[in-house]
């Protein structure tokens, strides 16, 4: 168990920048999930992290000690990949028992240890099988058994379960919680899947670009992204974010203005300092609502036009017209049909407010 | 509707019976000179010379066999093709061995430990599979004058290694690149090193592409004639150019049977490769093709 620490860490490969220093930092138990699109160096920074890749400048530091130089075997690390990369020719138990046994570990404790495992992930009758024979889950499985044995100070995970059907996806997923909950190790996981960052992390870094986005525990990440991108990539649906004007209110807080084709509509008692109240009066600013933050209301609210209706099952999910953009509430089922008008009432405490130009949130 | 069902059953029968007579038309014709190597070398010299030669042979005598074997001339010599043989043996064993072995660690090292410049050094060893082999004889000799192994067979084992490697880097080469990285890198974390990794996971895995090299470059060694005719001579020729020998050199009636055996004998280790190992060979040329 430790922690890591990401220090100003760069990578380029000629004169293409991959990662322009990253800093990031999690304590003994964490689990940080390295969230973005294909491209944006998270998997990159991962490899860097295990030693499979040269750090250009920077220092990344497990459990206090510099990591730069150590090669991936002395860095205590264990890796679950996304083609589960178990080795094709060996049986079950040869693949967990690979490491050990480089490593010197006697026969006798090497059983012992993969008993273990196989017990905690519940494929002692695997063991005999080779790789060719086993489904997708339980190949997964095998990867994360031949990690566990290991009993490393941090476990990296590569999209793991990209490779999986939607049901195991989610079965697979409970099962590294569950991981995660019993070993209590550092984790670092990679993923594009916002979803299982949410359900996983207890910090999330989106990246984007090389560049990390956002960094912070899950709840934060969703509630008040650092920035658009992060606002648009996490939460599904995304978050709705329009063009709107900022005003002081009757209140004096913050109250934005959005056109809707019935006329101006005002979103007052939105969260914001009076020093950037003060700078951003009466200038264009970026809204950032999410689709469950409206809701149908008989007082003052929203008149909108609704344009398409989509049950989901357990909600309604709105679209209608705001601003110079298209907007999704998610209503309860049957309230809303297409055609309809509705008067909705926005969550003012959770709007988000971001700058038009530099598209970063406003505080 | 049951006549146009029986009509269309006997059109497919016909289509059928087309098919399969061309096939057996076809490989009769491919298989003649098979035949007549295998008639000729069961027959007496006499009979060759009264008879037919396609006909079965009247009385049949292993006699071509063992004089091919055991006591055909080859110069001044008389001790048949046995010592060529093993002449051969001792060449295409250890070739087949180096070049298949040197062809494996650089297909490995051109696919999971890439360096800068691996794709040109690929790209050239390439190069090596479409360069016509008269073009090397001379400075080849030359080289294998300054080392002293003119003459020898160690001399051809280094030749057919030197230019089986073009070959066998190719094969072993796209073999692995079918392998994911991911495997040599979850290697590495379990602190394998870089021939831990080569012996233990990618060899295993390779087995296909082995079997394809080695047939590969065994028919290719063994059936070459080139290489034994111009760095040989004497005792150390290969099997190859002693049956050439054997065919060009006769005195008195030329025998037929002898030649037809003795090219059979010269032949055989290729077709017993062949049947033993096709299946995998014909695997391995697939395998890659598509991703499992």
């Amino acid at each position: 168990m430790a922690t890591l620490e990401i220090d100003r860490v760069k990578k380029s490969y000629g004169a293409m920048d991959v990662l322009k220093e990253v800093n990031i930092s999690v304590g003994d138990g964490d689990f940080l999930v390295l969230l973005g699109p294909s491209g944006c160096g998270k998997s990159t920074l991962l490899n860097m992290i295990a030693g499979l890749e040269e750090i250009t400048a920077g220092e990344i530091r497990i459990g206090g000690e510099v990591m730069n130089d150590r090669s991936p075997k002395d860095r205590d690390i264990a890796m679950v990949f996304q083609s589960y990369a178990l080795y094709p020719t060996m049986t079950v138990r040869q693949n967990i028992e690979f490491g050990m046994k480089i490593r010197g570990v006697p026969p006798s404790e090497r059983a012992k240890a993969t008993q273990a495992a196989a017990d905690m992930l519940q494929m002692g009758h695997l063991l005999d099988r080779r790789p060719s024979q086993l489904s997708g889950g339980q190949r997964q499985r095998v990867a994360m058994g031949r990690a566990v044995v290991r009993e490393p100070k941090l476990f990296l995970f590569d999209e793991p379960l990209s490779n999986l059907d939607a049901k195991l996806r989610v079965d697979m997923r409970t099962e590294i919680k569950r991981l995660h909950q019993r070993l209590g190790t550092t984790i670092v996981y990679v993923t594009h899947d916002q979803i299982e960052a949410m359900t996983l992390a207890t910090r999330i870094a989106v990246m984007k670009d090389g560049i990390v986005q956002h960094f912070g525990p899950p709840q934060e990440v969703y509630d008040r992204p650092a920035n658009t991108y992060v606002a648009r990539f996490v939460g599904s649906p995304a978050m709705n974010i329009v063009g709107a004007v900022l005003h002081v209110g009757a209140d004096g807080r913050a109250e934005a203005a959005v056109s809707l084709p019935s006329g101006e509509a005002r979103i007052s008692g939105i969260p914001l300092s009076d020093a950037t109240l003060k700078s951003y009066q009466g200038r264009p600013v970026l809204l950032g609502i999410r689709p469950e933050h409206f809701a149908l209301t008989t007082g003052a609210g929203l008149d909108v036009h609704v344009d398409v209706v989509e049950p989901t099952g357990p909600d309604t999910l709105a679209v209608f017209s705001m601003g110079d953009g298209e907007v999704i509430a998610r209503l309860e089922p049957f309230a809303a049909a297409a055609g309809e008008r509705l008067r909705l009432s926005v969550k003012e405490d959770k709007v988000v407010l971001f700058d038009p130009a530099t598209e970063a949130r406003l505080d | 509707m049951a006549t146009d069902l029986r009509s269309a059953r006997r059109s497919q029968q016909l289509g059928r019976l087309f098919i399969y007579g061309s096939l057996v038309a076809l490989a009769a014709f491919y298989l003649m000179p098979l035949w007549v190597m295998i008639v000729t070398s069961l027959k007496s010299l006499d009979e060759i010379y009264a008879g037919s030669f396609i006909g079965l042979p009247k009385a049949v005598t292993f006699e071509a066999w063992s004089k091919a074997w055991g006591t055909a001339c080859i110069g001044t010599k008389c001790a048949g093709l046995k010592p060529y043989f093993i002449n051969s043996l001792l060449m295409v064993i250890p070739a087949v061995i180096l070049s298949s072995g040197i062809g494996a660690i650089n297909g490995y090292v051109l696919t999971k430990w890439r360096f800068k410049g691996s794709n040109v050094v690929f790209g050239m060893l390439l190069f090596g599979c479409f360069l016509p082999f008269q073009a090397v004889l001379l400075p080849m000799a030359q080289v294998l004058g300054k080392l002293g192994l003119s003459g020898s067979i160690p001399g051809l084992v280094l030749v057919h290694t030197v230019y089986g490697i073009a070959f066998t880097t190719l094969f072993f080469r796209n073999y692995f690149i079918t392998i994911p990285d991911e495997l040599t890198k979850a290697a590495q974390i379990d602190g394998a090193g870089f021939f831990r990794i080569f012996f233990s996971i990618m060899l295993p895995a390779a087995l296909p592409i082995i079997v394809v090299s080695c047939i590969w470059q065994f028919t290719q060694i063994w059936n070459d004639f080139l290489f034994g005719v111009s760095f040989t001579a004497g005792d150390s020729t290969p099997v190859t150019v002693a049956l050439n020998n054997i065919v060009n050199v006769t005195m008195g009636r030329k025998q037929y049977n002898v030649d037809m055996a003795a090219a059979m004998i010269a032949a055989i280790p290729t077709l017993v490769v062949y049947v033993v190992a096709g299946r995998y060979f014909v695997r391995g040329l697939t395998a890659g093709a598509v991703k499992g």
